[in-house]
């Protein structure tokens, strides 16, 4: 019999996260009440975050498929078809919460999470990226959640040994109290011999591999855990610590037993630890697993059951051996100087048990676990549009020059050279185009493939139209990719949203959903993996909704690969694209007029397709000295950066009725190139017969930049505006 | 060239010092295990190669510097065989003691990965033959601590004996002030042993091998290092 420890109260009910009729339902599902271990399992299988119960419904109607697409959302990581026998292993997840709390293991934590998702696959890690949204920077916080949490990106990447080589920073005040941290991890394997969760074969051993469990990461369990053992929990820290060396072992040691043979089935040992990892492990093999916690590798004395169950100590893996091959990998393991223990086998009795110390401390149907966790269809409220604010009714409050060297220097738009010289970009050897351009460009091997990788979401089109919104994030990403050269093929999703519960909220969720599903289709750019993370919200306010999206692209030779310098002096500047002008919810309209307001631009897929699809070719076909996608602050910005990143200056001859609109405005699907003289005239023609919209603005020279009408920036002035904000805002003490 | 990388738990710049070296040489590198007691036979070359070995949770390098094979190590490089430790390698050298001196946490305590100009100090030893004298390269520096520091006597000795093999400089070759990454003493960014045959430096000329990847400046390190092979 199960022996009951403290008795299951409406109160510790509660204090797990689980609301009454969720423990109705598991009282109905197992026919008693469940022991505290028992309670601690569902707490942790039926929590949002690992059991999608708020968006499950409307992740389904995401496309997830296409013929390069190994393994799409579900597993440890999305897996995609890039060529040459080879798959690429990825995915983005979040570790906001902690990263809050304690900024610099939060996020190393949030590191070395994802890169265990990508190697669990039998990948080998080539890259990481990662998407920072931090408060304002004049909220007191601010300046030591930055420090710390590019620090512990920087300290965990860097030490595992994979090259950090692409991001996005922005800041907003709604951030203030809940900031982002979504970490992306890329890999690489045989596209025969990625690995799964789904266990076969009874009665074969379930081996623990890595660091030693801890009490560490034990959440929803503060009060429950009291009980235990009086007050000595309440000092305990609730942010996992992160050890960048063990998982370096861990992944060599991994790759070593999977080359090997070894491995049957692998899960890592991320949120929710060793019940998780178990439960996916049997439940995705229809198979019933038996833990004996006695054999657990642990750091403390004393450990319970409950406390082993939901610990989030990391660097550890579950795998199911070959029983053959067992002394072979525990060689390797102890080599490697790793812990290795037999915890359990797999049975066909489908239920998961537990056992310590000789009781029987859980014992649940396995299927029902993932399967029964609830569903809820959230009432959820569109979002109600917002006035189009046409160029012509907004006054410029000061020069279009001074307002681009503003806007340069902003916060958002400004280098973030201080956060990516932080984070070893060159490790490896391959990084052929390094932060500060569209996409990274990352070769694979000794080439000539690579792969084109970004991050990207515009916050403030999802808050103020959350279906344009998530489109427009789908198509930055798809963007970018394009301009270096590469054919976009897969994203991965981490959506950053408020409280689900609350109609209005959950509307931006469903819209932004919808959004990224139309993009994701209309562009062959399915979602192969993904990570929801809701509940950010500090008094009642939510952040902004922010879809991240991750995007891998291929490119065949990576010595082909874009770049957005201007290369030489005499070149004609081309805008692909149409510009209206559009300025509400620009950059333009925030940092230079302070005003958020309006509906944001509109996405028209199929001009993003047909205007991108062009791009690419003229690429391929060597016509294009330098590309850069047009995104936040327009045009003007984006030949500011051109400019500075080739030292080369330029001229724009370009007239427009609203030249704020032109310059600063904000449409969609647009890019600026450039290209000798010569080859102009069959770029137009091109552009003509492929009705894509393209427009000769100006030509390169000189070490200015010189706009319509206003007199010539020097490169110097701007470069001293864009490099400067960061490392004195950084240099500065706090208010 | 025979050629031996080694191999401690935590270390990540292995592969990119096999590529540099076998792209050199010709000849792949034989990765050997800390735990081993001896070199490959007629080895020519040992490179201590960088990454965090342990973690650099004690001291960097403190661990690496007291494993097995570095008695074997100090022994190759008691016979006149060539030592290099780039990195992680050289707090490894220095604490193995094969070099003088200790790398400590960067002036603005912040890890710095970006290429950097060196000016190359003497082209006549087996690591820069390659190189002119006084030329100025671009390398990647990535690391923590590499604030180079040693006490005055020991500064005054590397200074006056010529075993100051890089420093750090602009583009334009000028040393001191932005120039310096990390703080180091006399913007020192790389250093020989009293005979020339043991070479610790932080930036990395294994990632500068490639015209794709940032440059090709890194090379002659390594083209230096196997003609010597070739000449011996």
């Amino acid at each position: 019999m199960l022996r009951n420890e403290p008795s299951i109260t409406p109160a510790l009910v509660a204090e797990h996260g689980l609301k009454p009729d969720e423990h109705q339902r598991i009282l109905k599902l197992i026919g008693r009440e469940p022991t505290i271990t028992e309670l601690g399992i569902f707490s942790a299988m039926w929590n949002e975050h690992c059991s999608y119960k708020s968006s499950r419904l409307h992740l389904r109607k995401l496309p997830t498929k296409a013929p390069w697409v190994i393994q799409g959302p579900g597993e440890n990581a999305g897996v995609i078809d890039i060529g040459d026998g080879l798959a690429c292993v990825f995915k983005m997840e979040s570790h906001n919460h902690p990263s809050f709390i304690e900024p610099y293991q939060g996020a190393a934590t949030g590191v070395g999470g994802i890169l265990r998702d990508v190697f669990t696959m039998g990948a080998r890690p080539i890259a990481c990226l990662n998407l920072l949204r931090f408060g304002s920077p004049d909220h007191p916080r601010t300046r030591h959640l930055v420090s710390g949490v590019v620090a512990g990106i920087g300290g965990y990447g860097n030490s595992f040994g994979v090259p950090t080589v692409g991001g996005s920073v922005n800041f907003h005040t709604r951030y203030d109290g809940n900031i982002l941290v979504n970490a992306m991890a890329v890999g690489i394997a045989r596209a025969d011999s990625i690995f799964y969760a789904k266990a076969t074969g009874v009665g074969r051993p379930i081996v623990y591999l890595g660091s030693k469990t801890g009490r560490d990461g034990i959440h929803g369990a503060t009060m429950a855990s009291a009980s235990f053992e009086a007050d000595a929990e309440e000092k305990r820290p609730t942010v996992q610590v992160g050890d960048p060396f063990s998982e370096k072992l861990l992944l060599e040691a991994c790759l070593e037993i999977m080359g090997k043979g070894c491995v049957i089935a692998i899960q890592d040992m991320g949120a929710a630890g060793l019940t998780s990892s178990a439960v996916e492990m049997g439940a995705k093999g229809g198979l019933g697993i038996e833990l004996d916690l006695d054999a657990v590798p642990c750091r403390e004395e004393g450990m319970s059951a409950y406390e082993m169950m939901l610990s989030e100590s990391q660097e550890r893996m579950l795998m199911v051996l070959d029983p053959a091959k067992e002394a072979e990998a525990e060689a390797v393991f102890r080599k490697w100087g790793l812990d290795f223990a037999i915890v359990g086998k797999t049975t066909d009795t489908l239920r998961f048990v537990v056992k310590h110390q000789g009781q029987v401390k859980a014992d649940l149907p396995i299927m029902e676990l993932g399967d029964e966790a609830p569903l809820y269809d959230r009432p959820h409220i569109p979002t109600p549009p917002k006035p189009v604010i046409a160029a012509g009714s907004v006054t410029p409050p000061m020069s279009n020059r001074d307002a681009l060297i503003q806007l340069i220097g902003s916060p958002d738009l400004c280098s973030k050279r201080w956060v990516w010289e932080q984070y070893d970009h060159l490790i490896l050897g391959n990084t052929v185009q390094q932060p500060g351009g569209d996409a990274a460009v990352v070769r694979i091997g000794d080439g000539p493939k690579g792969l084109a990788l970004c991050t990207d979401v515009t916050q403030r089109y999802c808050e103020a139209d959350p279906v344009q919104g998530g489109r427009q994030a789908v198509a930055e990403c798809w963007r970018n990719l394009t301009a270096v050269g590469a054919t976009p093929l897969a994203l991965t999703d981490n959506l950053n949203f408020g409280n689900p519960e609350k109609p209005d909220y959950m509307g931006q969720f469903v819209g932004c959903l919808e959004g990224i599903g139309d993009a994701a289709r209309a562009l062959d750019f399915p979602i192969v993996s993904g990570n929801v993370s809701l509940y950010n919200e500090t008094q009642g306010r939510g952040i902004l909704p922010t879809p991240s999206i991750g995007g891998v692209g291929r490119i065949d030779d990576v010595a082909k690969a874009a770049s957005l310098s201007f290369k030489a002096p005499g070149e004609a500047i081309l805008l692909v694209g149409e510009t209206r002008g559009w300025l509400g919810q620009s950059m333009y309209l925030w940092q230079v007029c302070g005003r958020e307001e309006g509906a944001p631009p509109p996405v028209d897929l199929a001009a993003e397709r047909r205007n991108g699809d062009f791009v690419r070719g003229l690429i391929g076909q060597g016509k294009v000295t330098a590309v850069h996608d047009l995104s936040d602050g327009g045009l003007a910005v984006a030949l500011a950066e051109m400019a500075m990143a080739g030292g080369v200056g330029a001229a724009i001859d370009a007239t427009a009725p609203d030249m704020h609109g032109f310059l600063f405005g904000e449409d969609q699907a647009r890019y600026v190139l450039t290209a000798r003289p010569q080859d102009v005239g069959a770029i137009e023609a091109a552009a003509r017969a492929a009705g894509v919209p393209l427009q000769a603005i100006g030509r390169t020279g000189a070490q200015s930049l010189t706009l319509p009408g206003e007199s010539p920036i020097p490169i110097s002035t701007l470069s001293s505006a864009h490099e400067g904000w960061l490392p004195a805002y950084m240099a500065a003490s706090p208010k | 060239m025979k050629a031996a990388v080694l191999l401690f738990p935590g270390l990540n710049r292995e592969g990119d010092a096999m590529r540099a070296i076998e792209q050199a040489s010709g000849h792949k590198p034989t990765l050997v295990w800390h735990a081993e007691h001896e070199l490959p036979a007629g080895t020519d070359l040992v490179l201590v190669p960088g990454g965090f070995s342990y973690g650099d949770y004690l001291r960097c390098g403190a661990i690496a510097g007291r494993a097995n094979i570095m008695d074997a190590v100090r022994a190759h490089a008691a016979r006149g065989g060539l030592v290099v430790g780039i990195c992680n390698g050289f707090q490894i050298l220095c604490e193995s003691g094969l070099l003088p001196g200790v790398l400590m946490r960067n002036r603005d305590l912040r890890f710095i990965c970006k290429m950097q100009h060196l000016r190359v100090e003497r082209a006549d030893t087996s690591f820069t033959s390659a190189y002119a004298k006084d030329q100025i390269i671009k390398v990647a520096i990535a690391h923590g601590e590499g604030n180079y520091e040693a006490d005055d006597e020991t500064i005054r000795r590397l200074e006056g004996e010529g075993r100051v093999a890089f420093r750090y400089c602009d583009e334009a070759g000028h040393i001191g002030g932005a120039a310096n990454p990390n703080g180091s003493t006399h913007d020192i960014a790389g250093i020989y042993s009293e005979k020339l045959n043991v070479l610790g430096m932080m930036p990395h000329p294994e990632n500068l091998i490639d015209p794709l990847v940032g440059g090709t400046d890194g090379r002659g390190l390594f083209e230096s290092m196997a003609s010597f092979s070739r000449a011996a």
